[in-house]
Order: structure tokens, then sequence, then C-alpha cells
């Protein structure tokens, strides 16, 4: 859960990249860390095994500047997306207030992009959240690997699988060349801050 | 989201102040469980990068807290990391919050583990 210090007149609050495993959760974060090097004053903080895959989780801060007065801090995070590492991703996902779900759009992805959505589903109610009232943003990533004679599901069959029910905002993305990348992020942040904009009310 | 009032905040710092960082400690943080900064009070000796520092200890502090269920604790109470110059004191105040204080070799484990006793009892009291 987000949190507001009205005496440093700060909020603090935490988006996270869900999402099944080698999807490019990782590789958003490096990007957003790598393009708005200015404006991040720390590094990013990534716990990950040797073959570079996420063991716990990536977590990057990022000063967006006030809003009403208060200066919002954006907490990124990832979460493990291996199979074996579900008990992680529960954790990362406590007190989440925005989640940006990173789907691979390669056809021989199509079955982890839909478990790994199911069990997000599922360790949200963990922690008494309802995947379909918390602000979302679907990303189809990996668009780049079309020209590369790479079989992808279209946009529309990713629409099918992953956001019929969710209906939330969707971009088609590349964490690698780093398209649509800020829309994505730009996206989540303003349906978070609908949320707290409607609580300082 | 949520909030709390800013006397509380106030009240919270006071007691970090009189109660630990008058003893030495180098740095006072107190965290969500979620990772988000509640209140972080130093000497100027603090050059560690607090956000980042509160998203490790929350997540340090959920795995532990996990593997405690797994042999069958109900929690450990007491997480503590020495190192040469700087040591690491982590606890849990309720549900909601952690309370991490971190100290030089001049200030006795002993003494700080009561005095952080007393410190959780009364920001239990003021978080309500
Ligand atoms: N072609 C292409 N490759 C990508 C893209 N995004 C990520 N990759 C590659 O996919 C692999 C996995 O990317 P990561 O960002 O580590 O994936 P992850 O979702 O963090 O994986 P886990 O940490 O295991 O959950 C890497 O080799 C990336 O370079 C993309 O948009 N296009
Ligand atoms: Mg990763």
């Amino acid at each position: 859960m987000g949190f507001i210090n009205v005496r440093k007149k700060e909020v603090q609050i935490k988006v996270v990249f869900y999402g099944p495993g080698r999807g490019g959760k990782t590789t958003n974060l490096e990007y957003i860390n790598e393009k708005f090097k200015e404006r991040i004053k720390t590094e990013m903080v990534s716990i990950k095994t040797h073959g570079d895959r996420t063991l716990f989780f990536d977590f990057l801060p990022v000063d967006i500047g006030k809003i009403h007065g208060f200066d919002i801090k954006i907490q990124l995070y990832t979460v493990p997306g291996q199979v074996k590492y579900n008990a992680t991703r529960k954790l990362v996902l406590k007190g989440v207030d925005g989640i940006v779900f990173v789907a691979d759009m390669q056809k021989e992805r199509r079955e982890s992009n839909l478990k790994a959505l199911e069990q997000m589903r599922e360790n949200l109610l963990s922690h008494n959240k309802d995947m379909l009232k918390i602000p979302l943003v679907m990303q189809y990533n990996k668009c780049d690997l079309k020209d590369e004679g790479v079989e992808l599901l279209s946009f529309e069959e990713m629409e099918q699988d992953l956001n019929q029910e969710l209906k939330a905002p969707t971009f088609e993305a590349s964490a690698l060349t780093g398209y649509n990348v800020v829309t994505t992020l730009k996206k989540i942040i303003s349906g978070t801050m609908i949320a707290f904009r409607k609580e300082l009310q | 989201m949520y909030g709390v009032s800013e006397e509380q905040l106030e009240k919270i710092d006071v007691v970090l102040t009189d109660e630990l960082l008058s003893l030495g400690v180098h740095c006072v943080i107190v965290i969500d469980t979620a990772g988000n900064t509640i209140s972080q009070l130093d000497r100027g000796q603090c050059a560690c990068d607090v956000a980042s520092f509160a998203a490790l200890a929350a997540g340090n502090f959920a795995a532990v807290d996990a593997m405690a269920k797994l042999v069958g604790e109900e929690e450990f109470s007491l997480h503590f990391h020495r190192g040469e110059s700087e040591s690491i004191h982590f606890s849990k105040v309720n549900d909601d919050l952690l309370l991490i204080t971190i100290f030089g070799n001049d200030v006795s484990l002993g003494f700080l583990r009561l005095k952080t006793a007393e410190v959780i009892e009364k920001i239990k009291e003021i978080w309500g």
C-alpha cells in the first residue's frame, strides 16, 4: 500500500512488474534506469542468480515531481518469473499499488502467460486484493521479434487470452529497444495517481 | 494507500531520537512491511540509500518470516547482522511495521535490545 507522509509531504507508491519467466520485466526496469538516469539518484538493486534470472526482485525508485504539493516517489519492483519462485512473488506483491503485467508475445509462451496471470490473481487474493480493481496495465512484450521471423501471437490473440475480463490499457512493446516502455510506465503511474487523488479528496 | 497524522510521525521521531539516537546508534529506520519508509533518522553518519535499504530490509524480513513458518515457528523475533564496523538489528513492531537500527562497535547489543523493546512498545501505542 502506498504511504502518504504528511510531514515530509511525500507519497511512496509501489508498482510491481509481474509476468512469466524471461518475459522482459527486468529489461523494462533496466531501460527505465538508463533513460531516466538524471532523475534516479541511486543504483538499481537487483537480486539475481548467476544466470541473470531474478531471484528475489529488482528495485528502482523514480521521483516524478510534485502533485498537489506532494513529492511523488514511485518504487518500481519486479518479481522473479520462474515457476518455482511463487512464494517470493507473493512477498513482493505485498502492499502493491499498481501492476504492469509483462506478457511474452512469442507463440510458445502462450501457456506461461496464462498461468502467470491466473497465479497473480490468486496471489493478490492472498493479500485481500482483487485483480480486477487494482490499477493495471498490460504490456505485450518482444514485439520486435516480428521482424526476426519468430512466431508471435497477434495483438488480438493476446487480448483474447489475457485481457477479456480485465479490460486494462494495453501496449505492444519491446523492452529491449525501449519501444513503448515509457508509455507503459506513464500509464501505470497515471492509473495509480488517479487512485491517490481520490484518496486526497 | 494510507497515511498517519503529522502528530504521530512527530511523536515517533521524538521517541527514536530520545531512546535510540541518544544511545549512539548511527541510524534508525522505521519501515512498513511493503518496504515504504515511515521515518528515518541519523546523526549524519548514515550514507546508505534509504529507499533501497527499506526495500531490501522488508524483503529480507518477509523471507525470514516465511522460513520461520516453514519450520513451524510463529516468527523469529530477532534478526541481527554483525559487521566489522557496522551492525544491523531488525525487529518487528507490529504486523505493519519494522524497526531497524544500524550501529557501531561502541554500542552493546544487550543494551540496544533492551532499548528497542521499550521503543517498540511506545511506537505501538502511537501507531494505534
Ligand atoms: N527480442 C527481445 N528480447 C527481449 C525483450 N525483453 C527482454 N528480452 C530478452 O529476454 C530475456 C529475459 O529478459 P528479462 O528481462 O531478464 O526477463 P524477466 O521477466 O526479468 O525474467 P525473470 O527474472 O526470470 O522473471 C533476456 O535475454 C532479454 O534480453 C524484448 O522486448 N525483445
Ligand atoms: Mg527478472
